[in-house]
């Protein structure tokens, strides 16, 4: 709660505005009832119009202010919720951007979404309602207690009584049905994971004709999702009820106790009407107030979820004394040992000790789990190895500022991402400052000015989120571009010319060590032909180093490598790739 | 600039018209499952108005009819007041009665109709042709569940009961006014006209901003989930502060339409409830100045009785107008609901069924109740009668055109003959037409022009239940059951025995490492199956398509995520699998084509060669450069 208040800055003034005008305008509505029966008293009972009039002029200066002030709460509570949502929207998504992976693979995208939308919007709209709600009830209740104390002391202990009751009553519901609601949630959750499960799976459904078998196992779970929310909101159906049994046995002791008063003298028609108004408002606030109680539980799992993103520490960071030079582009892994999921045991990658010289150009070569690309995670530091270390110009790379590590080695993922926006701000992710000779420059190292110049806008193109709108090997070829433009002392390829064609590819290698002379060069790829001219080469094996050396060595004297040069000698044995008539095309 | 507002006026009509006529069909649908139940709320919301009125009354008449004569009484009589206070109790216990009951059923009532628009939004989404799911987000379609259902249930639950609850209240109300003082009720009407125009100019103002809100949120959500996918690269780019900053300029405009959007919704009860206060201050000036002034027979004990009729008549008022955001929102809501369900199913006019058959001596076929591995097609003739026609799995293509858009085909005459248990392979680059053939022998897709042909029936004749049993499908995205791994294996045919299931799953060496998991075939798999590599999946899947035991089996890059050293353990399954059935495999594999009996090279939507291995490198076109490597760019 705490966490999620310090997200409140500057909207702090509103959130304290709001409830004081909030007061200011009980304090209005409380005074009313008094004016109303001084209308009745002293004006209407005694027949006196002037008196009707006075007392009606003060009620409508009342009425006004109650709504200026009422408004003016309305207002900052917006301001104040609203901003709070903001708020932790920002923090939430600046806390994500410190995240390592291991954090974010913890949550899941679809996770940490929802948490910004639905969660942030429940917690808005439940801070709303205690800013206006949580403090004009209590506040009602205080002042119309004190008024009916005012008015007649006597009868303000029957109030005592059904007040306790009520609130007793009230606690006993909510806390029954929050229990029952905490099971329905979790129920609804299920349900919706099953219509997600068959939305994402319909071509599996509709191929084996188990639609009646999916809508019977969905009405199962809907029908018990309806029994679960039918008791929970079956017991609350309980709260109006009580509270017109409370406000009803009021008004008659209030009737019978009154009219005594009345004759007895010690208390006026006009004071037992305002009474009765006054009950009405007490009971009302207990009844908002237990609303509200009910809605901060139900946001309650809101908070939670949004709690464990904010007080999520980002498990790699830059140490204190960072180094923010990289020296050269020297790269040694010293015994390394790597999971993803620490302590599972399930090592990704197992003592790899490899030492790599700057400017030196190395090929990765393996079966698919082999661990490559966590290899090249390693070296810009996404993740933290188990045992062991990487470093990088000769410095351990967590003895390195992140982002001067990170401007040094340009990593091309093998998932890669382009996003909505035209090619040239695309590439300038990679330098912000290029100019679009610059740019021009890298993407013919990458070859993919040749495509890009076929385009009618040329570089202004607009690419679609996920890069949508152009083929895999155009996608590939503007990455590599993207992680020139970094001018890096380590360039990383991570199977970043699969969608390419053979040719294209022998073209971009050769242009790639035209122009990044003095850069190393990591290339991971399937095919032999992709590595087999780098000056060595590793061939990883379920995690560990099987062979690393030249070409001819490894033909020599390693199996794995023989053996998947023998398979590949045909052919590349991959028919996926784009034909020549559609790489322009589109 | 009056065109302007003429427009916008028309758009505020079409949109209200809108508003109702959805809200008009919940109540329909509501009604539809619980007339009974809801004539009963209806009647005990009416027993329950009429006894907080008649408390009303009671009270007004309190002091005219039982104070003032006990004050003016030398010897006060207590007894007919506590009588009447007796009579009061029981009015009131009946009240609180019919509270609890329309609360209660109230209860069933909503809750209910959301579980009947759920299964049957269920029920009407698993009959919608594929088409629909490729057209629309995934996220989209769940929000119906999710978002649009639960508004409803605000709506259903509390709004609806409040607004008849606060109808009776008010015309029950207005009737009593009418009956004690006219010109004082034309006061009071006016005001709350006052009210009720205040509530539709602000609630108007504030449903334009809860739509911008809405956009606006859409407009985060898109960028958040963008930017998450692609969060490696925004690391290694070290962009995460420009990202902030883009995150901050779409977030601020949200903050500023949620600031809006809840600023005229919250101003509304203020002024709602001044209103009424002015209300009550000018009924009691001119009651006062009526009763003063003696005009026609008006007394202090009405206009006190009137001014507190006064405040039972703002109240409903101001309490529907904080329904109204719930209201438009239920709206919007059931809106999207009914628009999911007014979606065309799948159309389906085959007429001929799949059944389990034997053969008879005279080599003519016959319907049976068993599982006999043998299948015949039961064709309807035209005297009633059925032909049966053995299941074997031939499928002839003839002069096959499709688009997904009528006006854009994808397909250009394919025709292709593939006798039964033979093997056809399909090769070609991404976006070639594939997977768009195999959407085709299911009638995921309905062809534009051409036949597609099953053992010589048009497959538009087969009913679509029966022709997809016929099919085995494995698709390069695996997608599992939340479910324990034998119930996985089982989706491919329900009354599989466990002994068979477990058979299936040796074929597709799938066996191994299923014994290697906790509980073996009973773990539960959840998150589709999140916990299993990607290779494990497929062998699952090709497992679960095993069980089925089709004649005819389609896998589309079934084996892609599989590496190469598994792949050869999965390979000896599939070819198992694969024995005496026809088959249609996309792959991109050599080592999976090249057993094929004809492999079909396609090319943006073409079929350029087919032929055997030996003849298509022999033709040394373009499967024999493909296949070899020499692959020369030629247009750049």
């Amino acid at each position: 709660m705490k966490m999620i208040l310090g997200s409140l800055r500057q909207y702090k003034k509103d959130s304290l505005l709001a409830p004081a005008f909030t007061a200011l305008e009980v304090i209005m509505e409380v005074l009313l009832p008094f004016i109303t029966a001084a209308i009745i008293d002293e004006g209407l009972g005694k027949g006196d119009l002037q008196k009707v009039c006075l007392y009606g002029v003060l009620m409508t200066a009342m009425a006004a202010l109650s709504l200026l002030f009422g408004s003016l709460a309305g207002k900052y509570a917006a301001s104040a919720s609203s901003g709070l949502a903001c708020n932790l929207r920002e923090d939430i998504y600046g806390n994500i951007q410190t995240f390592s992976f291991s954090n974010i693979d913890k949550f899941s995208t679809a996770g940490l979404v929802t948490r910004m939308t639905t969660d942030v919007t429940n917690v808005q709209n439940a801070f709303q309602m205690v800013l206006r709600i949580a403090v004009r009830s209590p506040l009602m209740l205080v002042c119309s207690m004190a008024m009916c104390f005012l008015i007649s002391p006597g009868l303000s202990a029957v109030f005592a009584v059904a007040i306790l009751f009520l609130a007793c009553v009230l606690a006993l519901i909510i806390r029954m049905t929050l229990k029952v609601f905490d099971q329905a949630f979790r129920k609804y959750d299920d349900l919706n994971a099953e219509v997600q499960e068959n939305v994402a799976a319909m071509r599996v459904v509709k191929s084996f004709v188990r639609e009646d078998l999916e809508n019977s196992k969905f009405s199962k779970s809907a029908d018990g999702l309806y029994r679960l929310f039918v008791k929970a909101e079956g017991l609350l159906a309980f709260n109006s009820p009580s509270m017109m049994l409370v406000v009803y046995s009021c008004m008659i002791a209030i009737a019978w106790l009154g009219a005594r008063s009345i004759v007895s003298g010690s208390m006026t028609t006009g004071e037992l009407t305002s009474l009765f108004s006054y009950v009405l408002s007490v009971m009302m606030s207990l009844m908002m107030l237990s609303m509200v109680f009910v809605m901060i539980t139900m946001s309650a799992a809101s908070i939670r979820r949004i709690r464990e993103v904010l007080a999520e520490t980002p498990d790699l960071c830059s140490p204190v004394n960072a180094i923010h030079e990289v020296a050269d582009g020297r790269i040694d892994f010293n015994h390394v040992t790597f999971c993803y999921r620490h302590g599972s045991g399930r090592e990704t990658l197992s003592d790899v000790d490899l030492h790599i010289r700057s400017g030196e150009t190395i090929g990765v070569i393996g079966g698919t789990g082999s661990g490559k690309s966590s290899l090249a995670s390693l070296v810009s530091r996404l993740y933290d190895v188990d045992s062991g270390s990487v470093c990088v110009g000769g410095q351990d790379v967590r003895r390195y500022d992140t982002d001067a590590l990170r401007s040094q080695v340009a990593v091309v993922l093998q998932k890669n991402t382009l996003f909505s926006g035209t090619i040239l701000e695309n590439l300038r992710w990679g330098s912000e400052q290029a100019t679009e000779e610059e740019c021009r420059q890298a993407c013919q190292a990458a070859c993919a000015d040749e495509f890009i110049q076929c385009f009618p806008q040329k570089y202004s193109t607009r690419i679609e989120r996920g890069g949508s709108n152009i083929s895999g090997g155009q996608k590939q070829r503007l990455c590599i571009a993207r992680a020139l433009l970094k001018q890096p002392k380590i360039l990383i390829l991570d199977d970043s010319t699969s969608a390419v064609d053979t040719a294209t590819d022998a073209k971009i290698r050769r242009s790639l060590s035209e122009h990044t002379t003095r850069t190393t060069k990591i290339i991971i790829a399937q095919r032999i032909s992709s590595v087999q001219g780098a000056d060595r080469i590793l061939v990883l094996d379920d995690g560990r180093v099987n062979g690393f050396d030249t070409h001819e060595n490894l033909l020599r004297t390693n199996a794995v490598y023989r053996e998947i040069y023998e398979s590949q000698k045909k052919g590349t044995g991959d028919f996926n790739r784009p034909s020549p008539s559609m790489k322009e095309g589109a | 600039m009056t065109a302007n507002l003429t427009a916008a006026s028309q758009t505020e009509k079409t949109q209200s018209r809108r508003i109702s006529s959805a809200l008009l069909r919940l109540g329909g649908y509501m009604l539809k499952y619980y007339k009974f139940h809801f004539s009963l709320v209806v009647f005990c919301i009416l027993l329950g108005a009429a006894a907080t009125l008649y408390g009303m009354v009671f009270i007004q008449s309190l002091v005219d009819d039982y104070i003032l004569p006990l004050i003016q009484a030398a010897a006060p009589d207590f007894s007919p007041l506590a009588s009447v206070l007796i009579r009061v109790a029981a009015v009131y216990a009946a009240g609180i009665a019919a509270s609890y009951a329309y609360n209660r059923i109230m209860v069933n009532v909503s809750q209910g109709t959301m579980k009947h628009l759920r299964v049957d939004l269920f029920s009407k989404m698993e009959s919608l042709p594929i088409r629909y799911f490729d057209t629309h987000a995934h996220g989209d379609i769940m929000s119906v569940y999710t978002n649009d259902v639960d508004t409803l249930r605000q709506f259903l639950s509390q709004s609806l009961p409040q607004v008849i609850n606060s109808a009776v209240t008010l015309a029950a109300t207005l009737i009593s006014m009418l009956f004690l003082n006219i010109p004082l009720t034309v006061i009071t009407l006016v005001m709350a006209a006052a009210m009720v125009l205040t509530t539709a100019k602000l609630s108007g103002l504030s449903r334009v901003y809860f739509s911008r809100q809405q956009q606006d949120l859409g407009a985060v959500d898109g960028f958040i989930e963008e930017m998450l996918e692609g969060q490696k690269v925004v690391k290694v780019f070290c962009h995460e502060e420009q990202a902030r900053n883009d995150f901050r300029a779409l977030n601020s405009q949200l903050r500023e339409s949620a600031d809006k959007a809840n600023r005229y919704a919250n101003i509304m009860m203020p002024i709602n409830a001044n209103i009424g206060n002015l209300s009550y201050v000018l009924c009691a000036a001119a009651g006062a100045l009526l009763a003063l002034s003696g005009t026609a027979g008006v007394t202090v004990g009405t206009i006190i009785a009137f001014v507190g009729l006064n405040k039972n008549f703002s109240q409903p008022i101001t309490q529907i107008s904080q329904q109204m955001n719930a209201i438009v929102m239920a709206a919007a809501g059931a809106g999207r609901v009914f628009a999911l369900m007014d979606e065309n199913p799948e159309a389906d006019e085959g007429r001929v069924e799949c059944v389990h058959a034997q053969e008879l001596p005279d080599g003519s076929l016959e319907e049976t109740e068993s599982r006999t591995g043998l299948w015949a097609w039961k064709v309807p003739q035209k005297d009633r009668g059925f032909s049966f026609v053995r299941l074997e799995g031939g499928v002839i293509f003839d002069g096959v055109n499709f688009g997904y858009d009528e006006d854009k085909i994808v397909l250009h005459d394919i025709s292709l003959f593939a006798r039964p248990g033979q093997k056809i392979a399909f090769v070609g680059s991404t976006g070639a037409g594939k997977t768009t053939i195999t959407n085709l022998i299911n009638r995921f897709y309905d062809i534009q022009e051409g036949t597609i042909r099953c053992d010589g029936i048009n497959i538009d004749r087969i009913k679509k239940s029966a022709l997809r049993r016929t099919l085995g499908v494995v698709l390069q995205d695996t997608h599992l059951f939340t479910g324990t791994v034998l119930d996985n294996i089982r989706y491919g045919r329900p009354d599989a025995a466990d002994e068979d299931c477990i058979a299936a799953a040796r074929l597709a060496n799938a066996d191994g490492f299923i014994r290697r998991l906790p509980e073996g075939y009973q773990t539960v798999l959840s998150g589709d199956g999140g916990s299993l590599s990607q290779g494990q999946r497929q062998l699952l899947a090709i497992a679960r398509a095993a069980v089925a035991d089709p004649p005819v089996l389609i896998l589309d890059e079934a084996t892609s995520s599989i590496d190469t050293r598994t792949e050869i353990l999965v390979q000896a399954g599939m070819d198992a699998l694969m024995k005496g059935r026809t088959t249609f495999v996309i792959a991109h594999r050599l080592s999976t084509v090249r057993n094929a009996d004809c492999i079909m090279v396609m090319e943006q939507g073409r079929i350029i060669e087919r032929g055997t291995h030996d003849e298509l490198l022999e033709k040394k076109g373009r499967y024999y450069r493909l296949y070899t490597g020499n692959f020369e760019e030629e247009a750049s």
